[in-house]
């Protein structure tokens, strides 16, 4: 008996030590779903909680931030300023409700907490704040400079000779922003390929479609005439994000760039490409129904 | 006050390499300027350290930034229009409100750029960098002042903006002088007047309380260093023991200097005070020391608002 529950447990987790640390990672893809689920969860508790917030940009890039949390990053909630950890920078950072729910589902805080967001007495700013968040690895919000400050913990990770990869996700709007092309270039310059960029090109932002808006495409070919290593995937697809991480991971000397295709407000059928949710909170009987679809509260 | 010259540019320059040698956390940034804001000495130095970000002032800001979770000492610097303008933002978003360790030491202040004209000349970063919370902002005078505080600031693990000069002034203090971030330094203690300066404007002030001297008149001048948090005892002071205020700065007279001077003094202890800067205009072409007479702020205008 004991000897299959071990067996269970091994299938289900992988348990390593890196730098001292033990780090528990969930290798099983329907568990990491089921995770996804309860991130999706504490998204929409958290705007509903605080009738503000992002939802869609959040739920979008849900399965991304399960794989990283759960399945790939070497951190350790424990002690979340560890110098060894691999980080993460938010650069889309009105998507924080996702960022804060997979750091509560780690056990950095409290899923409860995610009730407070956006709260006068709380620590979860409406956009994500190191100084005062743990986990928090860079304060973003200002779209379009999280992929430089990415590129400065990476630059000092080659400087120090040490292992910590660093991952910023970027929105598909969000690239509209010139300072976006600039970084491109330092990853480039500097061959960061202990950088990972995660596009999540949902696309959609504020005022429409992307590429009616400000048209940002060909992302690939724009990235790629950066230096970056391009890797497209479909960003809901669990297995497809995991081995693209694995790819990034063996790439030498450059950076990789994931372009993500997902869905706005993915997870909650009334939401999912809706550009009306972008910013907009849920009124009670569309919490009811969104929390039904995640599988009812648990 | 010596007659030997020096631009506080090359002085930060030359103190970035000692600071080097002592401290190996401390990396340089820059954005394609380094021969003018003279961190092409450190990068000689240490070429592992020194990283040129290009044209691109706010990827420069945000990248030190980044450094500075990592625990380096960034050092990134450029052209004040191009610091405290340029990369406003990501100063505010992601230096000063995450109280990142960034140290953002802009050269080129000032009307004293001299022929590069308007654009170049940036006449408004202390009132920018000042109104960010969690910032030092520092505004030195010579050589000696600059060195000290190219070291002293590295020691402050929050952000700090440092404005520097191109034009070559004085080198007004000994080696021996002692500094101290929010402590401004009086030099004489006259009482008929009080001369506020800052930066380039500082040797201008020396030089006319020694004419003044000559006739008679016996002023202080009170070298602002530290913008940011400002001197409220010396001010207070200067006002309750002198005859008449003026500040100088090579800034608008509009958030710089005289401002936060006047801020002091409305809520401290109301008293006039006579502001010579830049008045509300842009600068233009010429050279730095004509275009200090043009804007009035040099020893002869300081002289001439006191007599």
């Amino acid at each position: 008996m004991s000897v299959s529950i071990l067996r269970i447990i091994c299938q289900k987790f992988v348990i390593i030590f890196y730098k001292g640390v033990v780090i528990l990672k969930i290798t099983n893809i329907n568990e990491l779903q089921e995770k996804a689920k309860e991130v999706r969860r504490g998204i929409i508790e958290e705007i509903y909680s605080a009738n503000s917030g992002h939802p869609g940009g959040s739920l979008s890039i849900a399965d991304i931030l399960t794989v990283l949390y759960f399945n790939e990053m070497n951190v350790d909630e424990k002690n979340p300023n560890w110098e060894d950890r691999d980080r993460l920078v938010l650069s889309k950072g009105h998507a924080s409700p996702a960022l804060y729910s997979t750091l509560a589902n780690r056990g950095y805080f409290t899923v409860e907490d995610l009730k407070t967001f956006r709260g006068i007495n709380s620590k979860l700013q409406g956009h994500p704040d190191m100084k005062h968040i743990p986990g928090v690895d860079m304060t973003t919000g200002s779209l379009g400079q999280g992929l430089s400050a990415a590129n400065g913990m990476a630059i000092a990770g080659k400087i120090d000779n040490k292992n910590y990869r660093v991952y910023c996700i970027l929105g598909d709007g969000e690239i509209e922003e010139g300072q976006v092309w600039e970084a491109a270039m330092t990853s480039g310059k500097y061959k960061l390929d202990n950088l990972c960029v995660i596009v999540d090109n949902n696309n959609l932002q504020i005022d429409g479609e992307i590429s009616d808006v400000m048209n940002p495409y060909p992302i690939d070919e724009k990235f790629k005439a950066s230096g970056f290593k391009i890797i497209c995937i479909d960003g809901h697809n669990i297995e497809k994000i995991i081995s693209a991480f694995e790819v990034a991971k063996n790439v030498k000397e450059q950076p990789v760039c994931i372009i993500a295709k997902t869905i706005k407000g993915k997870g909650i059928s009334f939401m999912e490409n809706q550009v009306g949710w972008h910013g907009k909170a849920p009124n009670e009987e569309q919490y009811n129904q969104a929390i039904k679809e995640l599988g009812g509260a648990k | 006050m010596r007659e030997e010259k020096k631009a506080t540019r090359q002085s930060y320059g030359e103190a970035l390499v000692e600071l080097g040698k002592k401290n190996g956390n401390i990396v340089v940034l820059d954005a394609d300027l380094s021969g003018a804001t003279k961190t092409d000495l450190f990068a000689k130095e240490f070429p592992e350290r020194f990283f040129d970000m290009g044209i691109a002032e706010q990827d420069m800001m945000s990248t030190a930034a980044g450094l500075a979770t990592c625990k380096k000492i960034p050092y990134a610097s450029t052209f004040a229009v191009f610091a405290a303008g340029r990369a406003y933002d990501q100063i505010r978003s992601s230096i000063c409100y995450p109280k990142a360790n960034v140290k953002i030491c802009a050269t080129h202040a000032g009307v004293t750029v001299g022929e590069d004209g308007a654009t170049h000349q940036m006449i408004e970063d202390l009132a920018l960098m000042r109104t960010l919370p969690n910032m030092t902002v520092l505004s030195t005078s010579d050589d000696v002042q600059t060195k000290w505080a190219v070291e002293e600031i590295s020691k402050m693990e929050e952000p700090v903006y440092l404005r520097l000069a191109r034009l070559a002034t004085p080198i007004i203090y000994d080696e021996e002088q002692k500094f101290e971030i929010g402590k401004a330094v009086q030099i004489g203690n006259g009482t008929d007047a009080t001369v506020f300066a800052t930066g380039v404007t500082v040797s201008e002030a020396i030089k006319a309380k020694e004419e003044l001297a000559n006739k008679g008149i016996n002023i202080r001048v009170v070298d602002m260093h530290t913008i940011k948090p400002i001197d409220k005892e010396i001010i207070i002071k200067c006002a309750q023991e002198t005859k008449k205020l003026i500040s100088v700065e090579d800034h608008n007279i509009i958030g710089g200097l005289g401002s936060a001077i006047s801020e002091v003094l409305t809520e401290e202890c109301p008293t006039k005070l006579i502001r010579l800067g830049i008045k509300d205009t842009f600068g233009k072409s010429g050279k730095a020391e004509e275009l200090m007479k043009y804007f009035e702020i040099t020893a002869k205008n300081i002289v001439d608002n006191i007599v």
